[in-house]
């Protein structure tokens, strides 16, 4: 007994680094995920949800939001590659945990899933607007839509939204579509304009609005349309990657498995796309599917291989860059014809888009422009979804030196005629001068 | 008229004084006594002047080396660095490299072809002296040819001054004329040790050019003209400041082709040093075409033409014989020679082959024309207007001695004196509309000058030896028996004229004595700060140097990465890439207005704007230079007005109004908003609010402006302090990348 438990010890003595190291560039998809619950019992009314996860291989910890003892990071070292916070009513978390620190765990390159819900609590809205999505001031509104709502509504106040305006994005969902709406129920909220990284997944429809739907509308509401959000992502500059729900009942076990109808529509499913949807978008999130790496961008003169420290303008250069794909698994090559490469100073000289060979590498072939000066080779790739790959490289482009232009120009040859039998004319003209008598 | 009978009479004063030289019979003696020694009266006087030129020569040298004693053997100032790095490029590797450097380092993104854009003497120059030195078995470093430079031309200049001196008017003068300038502060001012800047060989470049073309003017020998065209050559390859020869000698020539003076000797010595003098000029890179592009070199050209013009109508006149005839044949020849020049500069301006006057040549014949166009070259603290302080400061005794000497060269008029004359008006008036020209004019002013106390010591001294010598002829000299006999009767009517030619003797040696004096303590007190170690009085009367741009620019080298962008505002370009060796936005090289302009605006505009043009320019680091610890006054914030205004220049976003109260420039609590919150203001005073600087004052009080600063509570977004200096002078900010979330 002894000796197992020691073996157990050792072996996971063994594992610790690979443990510790499960989150990399080399294997950049998640492994420990926290999960952060402000009932436990939310353990079973969504474990359909956590199953899935468990099944794909992620290791799952449980935590209540208040628990005492919890920590993100023990001796500066992160202890989970993902957070879910399902505790939207939670003023505060217990532990070393708030929205600073959390704000730090995205920030060093994790990922989060984050739920609000109706009466959502003022943590949960802080560490949402420090991604850029900012929840309806309203505790008590909710997504109200009279158009879009799922037949199987019971309420009848229309807060249950069959929503089917998904971004179209194979990186973020998948390529099966998702044919059955998301049902929804929960608060609205919309983007801070100013913020790029964030975007809608799926938003309400045009006739939708956020008010409280026991109340009567005194006043016209603050967030209506499309510009409501109902699930957004963020994907941070370092590739952290972000999401954030209005509605914890979406990961639910009852929604996933109830039918659904879209008021107005012919069309019944059997099961509602909620699963399929929050699958798909938690590979996404957990860098199962649309991480990018790129190599080291390599350039040379045609017919050289090794890199020069300076180009001369005019000069004929190749350029290439590797990219891999992580599918969850392995790296595999990228395949895309819309990679672009920049010849960069202050403004893009060149703008060239690179073909591939199928295996990774993106290659082109350009001439320096007529412009000397310190340029940079740019990788500035930002598709949907996708990791962003931002790579610049340093060259200065020197102007010809003195002796390398061209001695003698064709056109010119009347001018050095010109001078020579000038000179001829003058010694004849001297000697003539000098000699006759 | 009366300088050609002096010049004979001298001539003969001299064949006679070897005449009556005693041969003395002691020579012949071989009992030791000095009276061995005792030399001819020729031999006495050559035995005099080369002493007097050797004591000059060493004096101007050591006069400048103030600087080392007082600090160190160091490179002073902005543009030295430079000269500095590229001269320690062209010593590593070689002239071809040089020739061609392409420098990524300077003007990020845009770099700087180095090879094409500078003046390459100064650096050939100090290359060669290393060289010869390391051939000679005299392994110093590279530095301290750089730092002697200077003072080593300075030297020489006083050699080629004195000969020019002889030239146009006796030894006498040229003897005084080296020890003017030996000392003189308006040339001291640009050559002491460490002033290692392109003026430092020009001048002397300048003068010997000058001098040869005179010499040539006089003799009308090609070889001279040769020599002249080599000094230009030179001159072109160390300065910018040759455009004021080619406008000068085609000027001067112009002169005396109209007063009638036009002769073979002019002709040869003009045609021969501008043909190959323009030839030659070409052969530098940054000059290139300028000669038959630029509108300020066709002045030349015109006089050259006109010379040809000239020429064959002397030829016409010689032929026809007929005056009547050559009248007729002058007004068509001048008239189509006028028109077709006319013409032909019409059309070369027109389309564009012929550039127009650049703006510092217009900023020279209107002073005030780059304050209203071009505020780059109106913020240059040297090409400012010469207050009559700095005249007094830089001349002394000269401004005085200058019109006495003009007076002199105009009673004994010569092609010479003429040129001499024209040198000193026009370099004078230069001198008067930008500060830094003071030193051109500094030769000519020392060479009239030098005529005013030669001329004037001599007629008094011969006054002294009349009374005596008159009885005894034959052994004074000719200058003072031709005079003599003039004065001999005047001497009957003033009797007291001994004593008073004794007393203005005593005078003239006082006030040269009093010059003396005055350049010295000028040397040592003003001239002689490299201006990057600063030093001041602490209060106990004993020294206080601050040298917080070395140790600014060492961190920089020590702690940034070595692709890390600096920027600044451009007068730290070169000593950052100089010390620091780093990349810079903008430097000292200001030939591209709308990127100085960018940093301007940079400098002058609300953080998340700036960081924005900061984004785009790769800046990773900005040096700001800030003097409210120490009281420095010529740090950032004072120059801050023109940043605001060279950026509005280009981008009319930014206005000055918008910086001002009242039309005037504020830092309390009275500034204007914007002012308050712009990049500059929050990097000069960031955690400025909560030191205090002086005993009994409020914290954040500003010593360099005198008062409390208004803005205390500094938060920076996108950038952070990463070094400040020991006394505040330097601070350095980090551009932080962009947040991850947003």
């Amino acid at each position: 007994m002894m000796n197992l438990s020691r073996s157990v010890a050792l072996i996971s003595l063994f594992l610790l680094p690979l443990l510790s190291f499960s989150f990399s560039v080399d294997n950049p998809t998640d492994r420990r995920v926290l999960v952060l619950l402000d009932d436990l019992s939310l353990k079973s009314s969504h474990s359909i949800f956590f199953n899935t996860l468990k099944s794909r291989g992620f290791d799952l910890d449980f935590k209540l939001a208040e628990d005492s003892k919890l920590a993100l990071q023990r001796y500066g070292q992160y202890l989970y590659d993902g957070l879910i916070i399902f505790a939207p009513s939670t003023e505060r978390f217990g532990g070393s945990l708030d929205s600073k620190s959390i704000a730090d765990f995205v920030d060093s390159g994790r990922d989060l899933i984050l739920s609000a819900d109706t009466s959502a609590s003022d943590l949960i809205r802080g560490i949402s607007l420090e991604c850029g999505v900012d929840f309806d001031e309203d505790s008590s509104a909710m997504v109200i839509d009279h158009s879009s709502f799922s037949v199987s509504d019971v309420d009848g106040d229309h807060t249950l939204i069959a929503a089917d305006d998904l971004v179209k994005s194979h990186a973020i969902l998948g390529k099966t579509k998702i044919e059955a709406p998301v049902l929804f129920r929960g608060v609205a909220h919309s983007l801070n304009p100013t913020n790029n990284l964030v975007l809608k997944v799926l938003s309400a429809s045009p006739s939708a609005y956020s008010a409280n739907p026991s109340s009567k509308l005194s006043s016209p509401p603050q967030l209506t349309g499309s510009a409501i959000s109902l699930v957004s992502v963020m994907q941070a500059r370092n590739n952290a990657r972000v999401v954030i729900s209005g509605s914890l009942q979406l990961f639910s076990d009852k929604l996933f498995r109830s039918g659904v109808q879209k008021a107005g529509s012919p069309n019944k499913y059997e099961k509602s796309g909620n699963e399929q949807f929050v699958t798909e978008l938690s590979k996404w999130v957990f860098h199962e599917r649309g991480h990018l790496k790129a190599g080291s961008l390599v350039h040379h003169r045609v017919g050289e291989t090794d890199e020069p420290a300076i180009y001369r303008i005019k000069d004929d250069l190749e350029f290439s860059v590797e990219i891999l794909e992580w599918s969850g698994k392995r790296w595999e090559p990228y395949v895309a014809d819309d990679v672009q490469v920049q010849f960069y100073m202050m403004s893009p000289y060149v703008l060239k888009t690179l073909s591939t060979d199928k295996k990774g590498l993106f290659h082109t072939s350009f001439k320096v422009p007529d412009v000397y000066g310190v340029f940079q080779f740019k990788v500035e790739y930002e598709k949907l979804g996708y990791t962003t790959l931002s790579l610049s490289k340093q060259i200065p482009v020197r102007p010809y030196r003195h002796n390398e232009y061209e001695r003698f120009i064709p056109t010119a040859y009347p001018y050095y005629g010109a001078c020579f039998t000038t000179m001829a004319g003058f010694f004849v003209f001297s000697f003539v001068y000098l000699y006759h008598k | 008229m009366g300088g050609k009978q002096d010049q004979t009479a001298n001539g003969s004063s001299k064949s006679e004084s070897m005449g009556a030289k005693k041969a003395s019979p002691d020579l012949l003696n071989s009992s030791f006594s000095f009276k061995s020694l005792k030399l001819k009266t020729k031999q006495q006087e050559l035995l005099l002047r080369v002493s007097i030129l050797g004591l000059v020569y060493v004096l101007a040298f050591i006069a400048r080396l103030f600087s080392v004693l007082r600090y160190e053997s160091m490179i002073h100032e902005f543009d030295p660095y430079f000269n500095y790095r590229t001269t320690l490029f062209l010593t590593e590797k070689g002239f071809y490299e040089f020739w061609n450097w392409f420098d990524s380092e300077s003007w990020y993104p845009l770099g700087r072809i180095i090879g094409g854009t500078l003046y390459p003497g100064l650096m050939v120059t100090a290359a060669l002296i290393y060289w010869t030195l390391r051939f000679l078995r005299f392994f110093v470093h590279i530095r301290e040819v750089c730092v002697l430079t200077a003072p080593f031309f300075a030297s020489n200049t006083t050699i080629v001054a004195y000969f020019f001196g002889k030239e146009i008017w006796d030894t006498g003068a040229g003897l005084v004329a080296a020890a003017l300038i030996a000392i003189c502060p308006g040339y001291i001012s640009r050559s002491v040790a460490g002033s290692y800047d392109n003026e430092a060989v020009a001048i002397f470049a300048l003068l010997l050019t000058f001098y040869l073309f005179v010499k040539a003017v006089k003799t009308g020998s090609l070889s001279w003209a040769l020599g002249s065209a080599f000094g230009y050559f030179y001159m072109v390859s160390a300065w910018g400041g040759y455009v004021f020869i080619i406008n000068l000698v085609p000027l001067y020539v112009l002169v005396l082709l109209i007063t009638g003076r036009y002769s073979m000797r002019l002709y040869v010595a003009y045609n021969c040093m501008y043909i190959l003098g323009m030839l030659l000029a070409m052969q530098i890179r940054f000059v290139g075409f300028q000669h038959v592009q630029s509108g300020e070199h066709m002045g030349a050209m015109g006089v050259f033409l006109l010379m040809q013009v000239f020429y064959f109508l002397d030829w016409v006149k010689y032929q026809l014989n007929d005056t009547k005839l050559f009248q007729t044949f002058l007004r068509i020849t001048v008239t189509s020679a006028i028109l077709v020049g006319g013409i032909a500069l019409g059309v070369g301006t027109a389309s564009g082959y012929i550039s127009p006057w650049t703006g510092r040549f217009y900023s020279l014949l209107d002073p005030t024309y780059a304050k209203d166009h071009i505020p780059i070259i109106a913020s240059v603290s040297e090409h400012q207007p010469t207050a009559w302080s700095s005249f007094m400061f830089d001349y002394h005794i000269l401004l005085f001695l200058f019109p006495a000497g003009l007076y002199f060269c105009f009673k004994r008029l010569s092609d010479a004196t003429i040129f001499i004359v024209m040198y000193g008006l026009t370099s004078l008036y230069f001198a008067g509309v930008m500060v830094r020209l003071i030193l051109v004019a500094t030769p000519a002013v020392c060479l009239i000058s030098a005529i005013a106390v030669s001329a004037t010591v001599k007629n008094l001294t011969s006054l002294l030896r009349t009374k005596q010598k008159v009885p005894q002829t034959g052994s004074t000299k000719g200058v003072g028996s031709s005079k003599s006999s003039s004065k001999v009767t005047l001497d009957q009517s003033q009797p007291f004229q001994k004593n008073g030619a004794i007393a203005l003797l005593v005078g003239v040696f006082y006030l040269l004595s009093r010059y003396a004096i005055h350049c010295t303590w000028v040397t040592s007190e003003a001239y002689s700060s490299p201006s990057i170690v600063l030093a001041a009085r602490g209060a106990h009367g004993n020294r206080i140097i601050f040298d917080d741009y070395r140790e600014a620019y060492y961190w920089l080298r020590q702690n940034t990465p070595t692709d890390a962008k600096v920027m600044s505002w451009w007068d730290y370009g070169y000593q950052i890439t100089a010390m620091g060796n780093r990349t810079v936005i903008v430097d000292n090289n200001t030939w591209n207005n709308t990127h100085i302009a960018t940093v301007g605006r940079a400098m002058s505009s609300y953080e998340d704007e700036a960081y924005d043009i900061m984004r785009s320019l790769d800046v990773n680091y900005v040096l700001v230079v800030f003097g409210g610890v120490t009281g420095y006054s010529s740090d950032d914030i004072n120059k801050f007005l023109w940043m605001v205004r060279i950026g509005g220049g280009v981008y009319p976003v930014i206005k000055e109004p918008d910086y001002l109260v009242n039309g005037e420039f504020r830092v309390d609590k009275g500034a204007s908003p914007k002012m308050l919150n712009c990049l500059m203001y929050k990097l000069c005073y960031y955690r400025f609010g909560e030191l205090v600087t002086e005993y009994g004052k409020p914290t954040g009080y500003d010593r360099a402006r005198g008062v409390e600063i208004g803005n205390k509570d500094i938060k920076l977004e996108h950038l952070e302090e990463a070094y400040t200096t020991s006394n505040w002078i330097v601070r350095i900010y980090r551009v932080k990348p962009p947040t991850n979330r947003l």
